[in-house]
């Protein structure tokens, strides 16, 4: 019996039997994003993460989409799989569903996910396969040269929107709430520490995980993170599961309306302590998390929770369409299919005779005193 | 009473979509594979699901061709209309033979469901079907009478009116009733006032076919001659889900289905989605892309992947059957055709598909096509498939369609035991001599190496971008591209090495036409070339089932004859390609209209080509 991850995300995921370092989880490809994209940031927190993790190298996939960050398999020595646009999700769940014994992750991008293969995200997250997807949102189209995607601001000027885009921006973490995610993030790819947490905790979480990650593009979208880049910067609002929400240098706090039960920021000495919030992202009631992510800029990112926003078990999609299928041993798997391709309602016709089928009263008694040879059988025929 | 034999039958039940018109052409048809007849049925209903009652855009008919030797088709004008209602009547009364049976229920030929369907006057009463030895019934008042023991409403009572109509025929064919009434027994067991009173309908049918004298003969179909083995009746939509199981148990795989509902495709992911206990993994998709996407996914972690789709979804797919060449990963895609473009008449059958097939993809982008020719070759089909997919590591496209998918015929169970086991070596070890390993180095098949993850030191990395030959490493390499481009098709194209040539049906071996056909036409040309035949001119048929590559020695063929006609239900899409490829002059055959080509109107037309009579 092999050792195997003692989390419910990896439990059938086979362990290293020798330690791994994270030399051995870089590819021999060469890296080829654009100097100070925040997607080799995410990677060498990702190849640092893996090791940590313990599994086995061979049953770890990533599989992406299209778009800068979809790179990203080739640089890990994993096996990987760079497929089309928007459709990773679906591989995704093919791999999960057949094989538990693999870490599966999604590597995937704003325009990717969200425009183009919304829909497979959707309901990967609705039915909770167990998969890790990290959603690298940069808010523009780099690949494609700087198009405004669908989590870019209203107003954005872009080469498709020279006089400013007229779109409103989705907030993924509140679409991935809407899809009732078991396991909702966000991070920063220039907060190391606090990436690599989450994205230790997303895989470790037995279902679909979604990690929205905030990435500079240096290139068409500079600069537009700079707010949050600060650990300590009064525009994050740091989620701490069973703590209060405070932020700012505790200056800030997030209290419940009691009339209204919305959330609103207010001045810390403003408030009463009994309607500051406390993180709960265990709550199986999606509500509060949703109006967390609420608090969320979604247009300057004036304003941000960064954190786990929700985490609860609930039965996982794969799990439970495996429980339904039993393989039949190798020799007997052969010997049920003939059972069931010769079904229960045959006839036998012999060799070079042929007669005429007796024709019956009501009573069912042959009218015709001929031999019969066309027996009919119920069941399988020797 | 006299009993008449007789060599084969057509009929045609015909009424409302709720008038259980299929379930009743299933158990005649049942019936008639126990007796040891050949049959061939055709089922024709509308899309929707409760068309408005009494209208022409609501019937819904099933036709059965059962025969005391071995047939092809469904037949084209049956001998027999069992009409339950005026529309069903004026929809399907111009194709009855002459002098045909026609078996008519009453009960709704009034005056306002008359002029419903444009009748002005009675067509029981006015003379309009002198031609024909019309028996008007109230089939509906007899089912009511039959069941008023049984305490059902007026509604549920008249709804057994298609048990009397088949108990009618049942006793008009010299039929045993007891099969019938195993099967009610069975299907009702829970229901048992249902049961009884289906039972007391079909039995009255029966007794009254006995005591009228309306009907002055009886008939009989002696059974068919067909091979000697076991049979049983099968449809193409499951003769393909089992198919795809023995092609994935003959591999040693498992077998995932992904699939998003599409008519007239569902009920093979209904069929495998069965199967659970036989290893089988089912996934309903939330669309067609992301149905072919979790195959591929599972295809790429070892299992057999599959999906199921009819030609709007294989739209969608196109994408994904790209990135499965590209990545030279197995993979099979069923598209079980039907009318288009767009929509078009999902319930009706056409083989308009194979251009798409064949050309549906942007970028040179080669895929092995195979097609089915009857219902349970289906099964042989898909087995084949699975062969190809595998061992040339390679999407492939099978096509069948609506016909075929829910059409039935007698099929001998095969043995599988006798299937040959397909070999997929997955790689398990390094294969290059730095002790790399490289995925897209090949073998004699030129393909590639596969390693399915979990498997230590093989781990690579593949995608749709353009890859370095051996290595598999992005590569936009002017030359490298060049000869990627070169080394796809050479793969497809040498799948023709391992397939079986082609050979020509002419008992004569003087014909100097051909006619070609692919897909389901198999059935119509067969019979058409017999009728050809009897008369005393001499045809040659031959039958595609490998489309891409064609078997090495069509050309030859082709070369052989004055005339090669094309038969299709499509404009032309199978001759374009022979004409492209060989250059001959392939002429096309072709119609359109939802329906199998009609032999009866074929072989007027092939016997006009053969006789250099046709006017072209």
């Amino acid at each position: 019996m092999t050792a195997t991850h003692p989390s419910p995300g990896l439990a059938r995921v086979p362990l290293s039997l020798t330690p791994t370092n994270r030399k051995e989880f870089v590819s021999d490809q060469e890296v080829r994003w654009c100097p100070g994209c925040g997607d080799y940031a995410v990677l060498a927190a990702f190849q640092t993460l893996m090791p940590k993790l313990g599994i086995r190298r061979e049953n770890t996939v990533i599989v992406s989409g299209i778009g800068c960050s979809s790179r990203f398999p080739y640089y890990m020595d994993t096996y990987g799989l760079h497929s089309i646009h928007g459709r990773a999700p679906s591989i995704a769940t093919g791999l999960a569903l057949a094989r538990p014994d693999l870490a599966v992750w999604v590597v995937t991008g704003d325009g990717d996910a969200l425009s183009i293969g919304g829909n497979h995200l959707i309901h990967a997250l609705r039915r909770n396969t167990n998969i890790t997807i990290l959603l690298f949102n940069n808010r523009i189209y780099g690949l494609t040269k700087g198009q405004h995607s669908p989590t870019s601001e209203t107003g954005k000027v872009t080469k498709s929107s020279p006089v400013g885009s007229v779109d409103n921006p989705f907030n993924p973490v509140k679409l991935a709430l809407g899809a009732e995610a078991t396991f909702v993030a966000r991070s920063l790819d220039s907060d190391r520490a606090h990436l690599t947490e989450v994205m230790t905790r997303a895989v470790q979480h037995r279902g679909a995980s979604l990690v929205e990650i905030y990435q500079n593009c240096p290139i068409f979208n500079d600069g537009v993170f700079d707010g949050l880049k600060d650990v300590d910067s009064p525009a994050i609002i740091p989620l701490r599961h069973g703590e209060p929400i405070v932020f700012a240098g505790g200056t800030r706090t997030v209290v419940r309306e009691p009339r209204s039960g919305q959330l609103s920021v207010v001045a810390t000495d403003e408030v009463s302590d009994r309607h500051v919030v406390v993180h709960d992202e265990a709550s199986d009631d999606v509500a509060q998390a949703m109006a967390v992510a609420s608090l969320t800029d979604s247009h300057g990112l004036t304003q941000s929770p960064i954190g786990i926003f929700r985490a609860v078990d609930r039965p996982v999609h794969d799990d439970e369409a495996r429980a339904q299928v039993h393989m039949p041993t190798a020799e007997n798997r052969i010997r049920d299919l003939q059972t069931l391709v010769t079904g229960h309602d045959t006839w036998t016709t012999p060799a070079g005779t042929t007669a005429p089928a007796a024709a019956g009263n009501v009573n069912g008694n042959p009218t015709s005193t001929k031999t019969h040879p066309q027996e009919k059988h119920h069941g399988l025929t020797s | 009473m006299t009993t008449t034999p007789l060599d084969r039958v057509v009929i045609r039940f015909a009424g409302d979509s709720g008038d259980g018109m299929q379930l009743t052409g299933d158990r005649f048809t049942a019936d008639a594979a126990a007796l040891g007849n050949d049959f061939a049925t055709l089922p024709n209903f509308p899309a929707e699901i409760r068309a408005p009652q009494g209208t022409i855009a609501g019937v819904s008919s099933f036709q059965l061709h059962f025969a005391g030797d071995d047939i092809l088709t469904p037949g084209d004008r049956p001998d027999v209309l069992v009409a339950m209602n005026p529309a069903s009547l004026k929809a399907n009364i111009g194709d009855l033979r002459r002098d045909g049976l026609l078996i008519v229920d009453i009960h709704d030929f009034t005056k306002r469901n008359l002029a419903k369907v444009g009748y002005h006057s009675d067509p029981l009463t006015d003379g309009s079907l002198e031609d024909h030895e019309l028996h008007a019934v109230d089939l509906t008042g007899l089912s009511v009478a039959a069941v008023a023991e049984f305490g059902l409403g007026r509604k549920d009572a008249a709804r057994s009116k298609n048990m009397v109509a088949l108990g009618v025929l049942t006793w008009l064919y010299s039929r045993p009733v007891d099969a019938t009434i195993e099967f009610l027994e069975k299907k009702f067991a829970a229901q048992p006032a249902i049961r009884d009173a289906n039972r007391a309908a079909y039995l009255a049918g029966y007794h009254y076919g006995e005591t009228t004298e309306d009907f002055t003969v009886r008939y009989e179909v002696k059974p068919a001659p067909l091979a000697p083995g076991t049979y049983r009746q099968i449809t193409g939509n499951k003769a393909m889900a089992l198919g795809l199981m023995a092609g994935a148990a003959t591999a040693n795989l498992p077998l995932f289905l992904g699939a998003y509902p599409i008519t007239p495709a569902s009920d093979v992911l209904h069929e495998l989605s069965r199967h659970k206990n036989h290893g089988v993994m089912t996934f309903q998709a939330e669309d067609e892309i992301a149905a072919i996407g979790a195959a591929m996914g599972a295809s790429y972690a070892g299992h057999l992947g599959v999906t199921v789709t009819s030609g709007p979804g294989m739209a969608l797919k196109s994408e994904f059957i790209s990135l499965a060449l590209m990545l030279e990963q197995p993979l099979v895609i069923v598209d079980v055709q039907r009318a288009g473009p767009s929509t078009g008449m999902p319930t009706k059958t056409e083989q308009a598909d194979l251009l798409q097939s064949f050309f549906g993809r942007h970028g040179e982008a080669p895929v092995p096509i195979l097609a089915a020719r009857s219902a349970g070759d289906c099964f042989d089909v898909a087995v084949e498939a699975t062969r190809i997919a595998l061992i040339y590591r390679t999407p492939v496209i099978v096509l069948s369609d609506g016909y075929l998918a829910n059409g039935s015929e007698p099929w001998s169970v095969p043995d599988l035991a006798a299937l040959p086991a397909i070999e997929v070596n997955f790689a398990t070890a390094p294969n290059s001599p730095d002790g790399k390993f490289l995925p897209y180095l090949r073998d004699g098949n030129l393909a590639r190496a596969l390693a399915v993850p979990g498997t230590p030191g093989l781990e690579n990395r593949i995608g749709g971008i353009e890859k370095a030959d051996g290595t598999g490493n992005v590569s936009y390499d002017p030359a490298n591209h060049e000869h990627m481009v070169k080394l796809r098709q050479a793969k497809v194209d040498g799948i023709a090495d391992s397939i079986p040539d082609l050979v020509v049906d002419d008992p004569s071996g003087e014909a100097d036409v051909l006619v070609i056909g692919w897909g389901s036409t198999w059935g119509p040309i067969g019979a058409t070339a017999r009728r050809v035949r009897r008369k005393g001119r001499t045809v040659a048929t031959v039958h595609l089932r490998h489309l891409n590559p064609f078997p090495s020695n069509l050309g030859d063929i082709l070369r052989s004859y004055r005339r090669v006609i094309a038969p299709e239900m499509n404009l032309g899409q199978l001759a374009l390609l022979l004409r492209a490829k060989y250059l001959v002059d392939v002429e096309s055959y072709s119609r359109v209209r939802g329906l199998p080509i009609s032999p009866s109107e074929f072989e007027a037309d092939l016997t006009a080509i053969i006789d250099g009579k046709d006017t072209p």
